[in-house]
C-alpha cells in the first residue's frame, strides 16, 4: 500500500500550496488519516475551514471530491444507492412479453450492477481513481441516519441486500463535518479520527488574510487579526468566523482603508458579526472608554 | 498493517505500558475511553516520530479524546504523564531539565550576577523589572525563565507538602501582583504615542498585554505542576487533576473559574438543544391519513396508493411556569434553568417566570422583546423583587403568594416547574398548595440542585411537597438539566 503522504511536513506544505494554512494538528490528523485508514470526523464552530480542508487536501493531492452533502431526512436512496425503477420496469415488460423467461431470471437479472444508481458513498468506493470522500454537516441528519455510514466508515464496504457486499477498490480518505448540533453517536465517533477545528490564533489568521486577500499590506493584515481576536473575546451569540473575517478584510482593501479607526470599525462591523445585539455590544466596547482613557492621559 | 498486529507489535516495547497508564488516567480523570482507540492510539504512534512530541500529543489527542470539552483534561494529563516524569519516561531529552539550569538570560540587563544561573542572584524588584520589560517586548523564552524563578521564589513549595497547586499559584501570582503589571505596561504604552490612543487601540493593546500574561501564568501552572510531579509522582499529580467536567460541575458548588465555565457552555447548549428539540417536534408525531393527499398522489402510480399521506398535527403547546428560588447557593442553578427555559421558549405556547425567597415576584417581562437571555437573567437577580421579611428562603409563603396572585392562571395546559432546594428555614410548608397546582395543572415538576442524599436532612422538606408533584428530580449539573429539559418537551 502506498501513501500518500510522506511525513506531517508534507502535508502541510502541501495544503499550503493550494493555499490552505494548517496548523500542527490539522496536518498531523490528515498525515495519520491516511495511514491509518481511518476516517477524520472535523468538528468546530461556523466557517474556521472545516469543509474547505477536506476540498484542499483533495485538490493538494489529485484526488476527485465526492460530496455527500447531509440535511434533515436524508435517506438510503440519496447516500448509497437506488434501484433505477424505470429502467427495471420496462426490462420487466420486455422480458416478460418474451413468455418464457423464469421470474427468477428477471430477478437476477434486473438487480444488477446495469440497474443501480450510485449516490455519493457508493460512488466513493467504486471509484477506480483516488477520490477524497467528504461528508459535511453530519449532524444534521437523524441518529438513525447515521448507522448507514457506519459499515463505510469502517470496513469501506457496502452491503446491497439483492447484491451482496461492495468492497472498495482503493481506500478513500473521508472527511466529515460537524458543527455539533447534536451529538454524534458513540459508535460513528469511535471510528473516527477526530479534529477540532477552532478559530485560529493570531498568527494564523493573520497568515489566512494574507494568503487569501493578496492585495492586503501586511499592517492591515495585522490589524484585522487582533480586532478579530478581540471581538472574539466578548461574550457574543455568535462569533466571528475565518470566512469572515476574509470578508471584512477584502471589505477593507476594496474601501482603501490602511489603518483601522474607530470610526471605520464601527461603520464596518457588520461584516464580522450576524446579529444586532452582537453588533451593538462590539461597538460599545470599541468607544466606550475613549473619553475616560483621553482624560487620564491629559493629567498624567 | 491491521490495527490489532500494530498494538500487538507495540506491545513490544515500553511505550505500550506508558500508553496503557495514561490511558488509565484518562479513564480516571471522566474520559471515555473504549478499547478500539486504545488500539488505534497504539497503531497510531507507530506512524510518527516518538521525538515529535508535538506530533504524539496530537496523535492520541485524535485517537482518544472525541469531544472537545475533554480537550483541557487530556492536555493537562498529557503533560503530566509524557513530559514531568523522570527523565527514565521521558520522550527525548529535553523534556526535563529541571532544577537551576533555567536559561536564563538577562538580555541587556545589568543585574544577573553570572554563575549563579536561574536568576537566582536577582533581587525582587530586579526580577520584577525584568517582568516587565519580558511582558512589554513579548518575549517568551525570557518570560518561561521567570515563570520558572518565580514558583522557585514565590511558590514556598516544600517537599511533601499536601497542599494543591492552586495554593502555591496563589501566592506567586500575588507576589507578582500582574494586575499591576498591565496597569504599568498601560501607561507605558500611552506615554509611548504621540497622541492619545483611541478606544479601540487600548482594547486592543490591552488584549495583546494580557495574552502575554496569559501565557506567563500558564508557564507559570506548568513550572508548578512540574514540581508537584518531581515531588509527588505521575500518578499521584494525575489524581489531584481530575476535575469535573464542565458538564458535571455542580451547581451549588462551583468556583468562580467554573461559573465562568459553566456560563460558556450555556449558549451553545442551548442552542443545540433548540435545534435538536425542533427536529424532535417535526418528527415525532405522524398525524391521521390524509386521504386527498394519498389519493392524489396515487395518480401517478397509475391509482395505487403507494405512497400514504399524513396530515400534520399542530400537536398545542404546552404553556410553562417556572417558579425559581433564587437565594444564595441555589440562584446559580436558578439562572442557568431560566436560560435553558427561555432558549427553548418556541417549544412553549407561553412562558412565564417567578422568582422567590420569602416573597414572590413575576419576572416574565424582563425576558419580553429582549435577544439577550443573559442579560434579562442579570436583571432578574438585581430588580426582581423578592425580599419579604428577612431575605431568608420561605417556600410557604413563596408558595402563598404565587397561589393568591397567580393561581387563577394555572390551568390544564399549564406545565409548572419549581426550582429549589427546598431547605426552608423551620417555616410552615404550605403543601396544600403543591397539591392545588397540581390538581389544575397539566403537569408539576420539582427540580432540586440538592444532592439527593440530602433530601430531607436538616430543613429540606422536599419530601412534603413531592408527595405532590408529578416528577422530582435531582439537578446539579449542566448534563441532568440539559437531560430534563430535553425530556420535558
Ligand atoms: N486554514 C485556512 N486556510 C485558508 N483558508 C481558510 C482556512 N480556514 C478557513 N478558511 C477560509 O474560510 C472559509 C470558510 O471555511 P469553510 O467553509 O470550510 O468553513 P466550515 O468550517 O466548513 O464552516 P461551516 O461550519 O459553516 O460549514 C473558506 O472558504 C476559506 O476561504
Ligand atoms: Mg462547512
Amino acid at each position: 500500500m502506498t501513501h500518500r503522504f510522506d511525513s506531517i511536513d508534507a502535508v502541510r506544505e502541501g495544503l499550503r500550496s493550494v493555499d490552505y494554512l494548517a496548523d500542527d494538528s490539522i496536518a498531523g490528523v490528515a498525515f495519520l488519516a491516511d495511514r491509518l485508514e481511518k476516517p477524520v470526523l472535523i468538528e468546530g464552530p461556523a466557517g474556521t475551514g472545516k469543509t474547505q480542508l477536506a476540498k484542499s487536501i483533495a485538490e493538494m493531492s489529485g484526488a476527485r471530491l465526492i460530496r455527500l452533502q447531509c440535511y434533515e431526512g436524508l435517506d438510503e436512496a440519496k447516500a448509497l444507492y437506488e434501484w433505477n425503477y424505470k429502467k427495471q420496469l420496462l426490462r420487466i415488460q420486455v422480458e416478460s412479453s418474451d413468455g418464457d423467461t423464469e421470474w427468477t431470471e428477471i430477478q437476477d437479472d434486473i438487480f444488477s450492477d446495469e440497474f443501480l444508481l450510485p449516490r455519493p458513498l457508493l460512488e466513493a468506493i467504486t471509484a477506480d481513481d483516488p477520490v477524497v470522500l467528504l461528508i459535511d454537516e453530519v449532524d444534521r441528519v437523524e441518529l438513525e441516519t447515521e448507522a448507514l455510514l457506519l459499515e463505510i466508515l469502517s470496513d469501506y464496504q457496502v452491503s446491497i441486500p439483492e447484491l451482496g457486499t461492495i468492497e472498495a477498490k482503493q481506500i478513500p480518505l473521508v472527511f466529515l463535518t460537524s458543527n455539533n448540533t447534536r451529538e454524534l453517536s458513540e459508535a460513528l465517533k469511535r471510528r473516527c479520527l477526530f479534529l477540532h477545528l477552532d478559530y485560529p490564533t493570531l498568527e494564523r489568521e493573520k497568515e489566512i488574510v494574507l494568503t487569501k486577500v493578496p492585495e492586503i499590506s501586511e499592517n492591515l493584515a495585522d490589524q484585522v487579526a487582533r480586532i478579530v481576536r478581540s471581538i472574539r473575546q466578548l461574550e457574543l451569540k455568535k462569533h466571528p468566523s475565518v470566512s469572515e473575517t476574509l470578508d471584512w478584510a477584502r471589505t477593507l482593501v476594496l474601501l482603501g482603508i490602511e489603518n483601522i479607526d474607530e470610526s471605520d470599525a464601527v461603520d464596518t462591523v457588520h461584516l464580522l458579526l450576524k446579529y444586532r445585539s452582537d453588533i451593538e455590544k462590539a461597538i460599545k466596547d470599541f468607544t466606550a472608554n475613549s473619553a475616560a482613557h483621553f482624560e487620564a492621559s491629559q493629567a498624567s | 498493517m491491521t490495527s490489532t498486529e500494530a498494538a500487538f507489535s507495540a506491545k513490544a516495547g515500553p511505550l505500550f505500558d506508558l500508553l496503557e497508564g495514561f490511558v488509565v488516567e484518562l479513564r480516571n480523570a471522566g474520559l471515555p475511553v473504549s478499547l478500539s482507540e486504545n488500539i488505534d492510539a497504539a497503531e497510531a504512534v507507530q506512524h510518527i516520530d516518538i521525538e515529535d512530541r508535538v506530533a504524539f500529543k496530537y496523535s492520541l489527542a485524535a485517537t482518544l479524546v472525541k469531544n472537545d470539552a475533554h480537550w483541557k483534561t487530556f492536555e493537562t494529563l498529557f503533560e503530566v504523564y509524557f513530559s514531568l516524569r523522570g527523565p527514565e519516561y521521558a520522550l527525548d531529552g529535553d523534556a526535563i531539565e529541571f532544577d537551576d539550569d533555567v536559561d536564563f538570560d538577562p538580555g541587556e540587563q545589568p543585574q544577573g550576577e553570572g554563575g549563579q544561573g536561574g536568576g537566582d542572584g536577582l533581587s525582587p524588584e530586579e526580577l520584577a523589572e525584568l517582568l516587565y520589560q519580558a511582558l512589554r517586548q513579548g518575549d517568551e523564552a525570557l518570560t518561561r525563565a521567570i515563570a520558572r524563578q518565580a514558583v522557585k521564589r514565590y511558590a514556598g513549595m516544600e517537599p511533601g507538602r499536601p497542599v494543591g497547586g492552586t495554593y502555591y499559584l496563589y501566592r506567586t501570582l500575588r507576589n507578582l501582583d500582574l494586575d499591576s503589571v498591565l496597569d504599568r505596561l498601560m501607561e507605558q504604552r500611552r506615554a509611548d504615542a504621540d497622541k492619545p490612543l483611541s478606544s479601540l487601540q487600548e482594547r486592543l493593546e490591552k488584549d495583546e498585554y494580557q495574552d502575554r500574561i496569559d501565557k506567563l501564568r500558564r508557564e507559570i501552572e506548568a513550572e508548578i505542576r512540574r514540581r508537584l510531579v518531581a515531588d509527588r509522582g505521575a500518578e499521584a499529580m494525575a489524581k489531584t487533576l481530575r476535575k469535573p467536567l464542565p458538564e458535571d460541575v455542580d451547581f451549588m458548588h462551583a468556583s468562580r473559574e467554573e461559573m465562568v465555565m459553566l456560563r460558556r457552555a450555556i449558549y451553545p447548549l442551548t442552542r443545540k438543544l433548540a435545534v435538536r428539540l425542533a427536529r424532535k417536534r417535526r418528527h415525532k408525531r405522524r398525524g391521521a391519513l390524509d386521504f386527498r393527499n394519498t389519493v392524489r398522489h396515487s395518480l401517478s402510480y397509475g391509482g395505487v396508493p403507494v405512497e400514504p399521506k399524513f396530515r400534520h398535527p399542530k400537536p398545542a403547546k404546552p404553556e410553562i411556569f417556572v417558579v425559581a428560588d433564587i437565594s444564595g447557593s441555589v440562584a446559580a442553578f436558578a439562572r442557568f434553568t431560566l436560560h435553558l427555559v427561555y432558549a427553548i421558549s418556541s417549544q412553549f405556547s407561553r412562558v412565564r417566570s417567578f422568582v422567590f425567597i420569602d416573597g414572590l415576584d413575576e419576572v416574565t417581562s424582563f425576558f419580553e422583546g429582549v435577544d439577550d437571555i443573559t442579560e434579562a437573567v442579570h436583571r432578574v437577580n438585581t430588580e426582581a423583587d423578592v425580599v419579604w421579611v428577612d431575605g431568608h428562603s420561605d417556600y410557604g409563603h413563596a408558595l402563598e403568594v404565587f397561589w393568591d396572585r397567580y393561581g387563577n392562571d394555572v390551568g390544564p395546559k399549564t406545565t409548572v416547574l419549581i426550582l429549589g432546594d427546598a431547605r426552608n428555614n423551620y417555616h410552615a410548608s404550605q403543601a396544600w398548595i403543591t397539591k392545588e397546582i397540581q390538581r389544575k395543572a397539566r403537569k408539576l415538576f420539582w427540580l432540586n440542585p440538592e444532592p439527593k442524599a440530602y433530601w430531607n436532612t436538616g430543613d429540606s422538606i422536599v419530601g412534603e411537597y413531592a408527595s405532590h408533584c408529578d416528577g422530582v428530580f435531582e439537578v446539579r449539573n449542566l448534563r441532568q438539566l440539559e437531560r430534563f429539559v430535553d425530556n420535558l418537551v
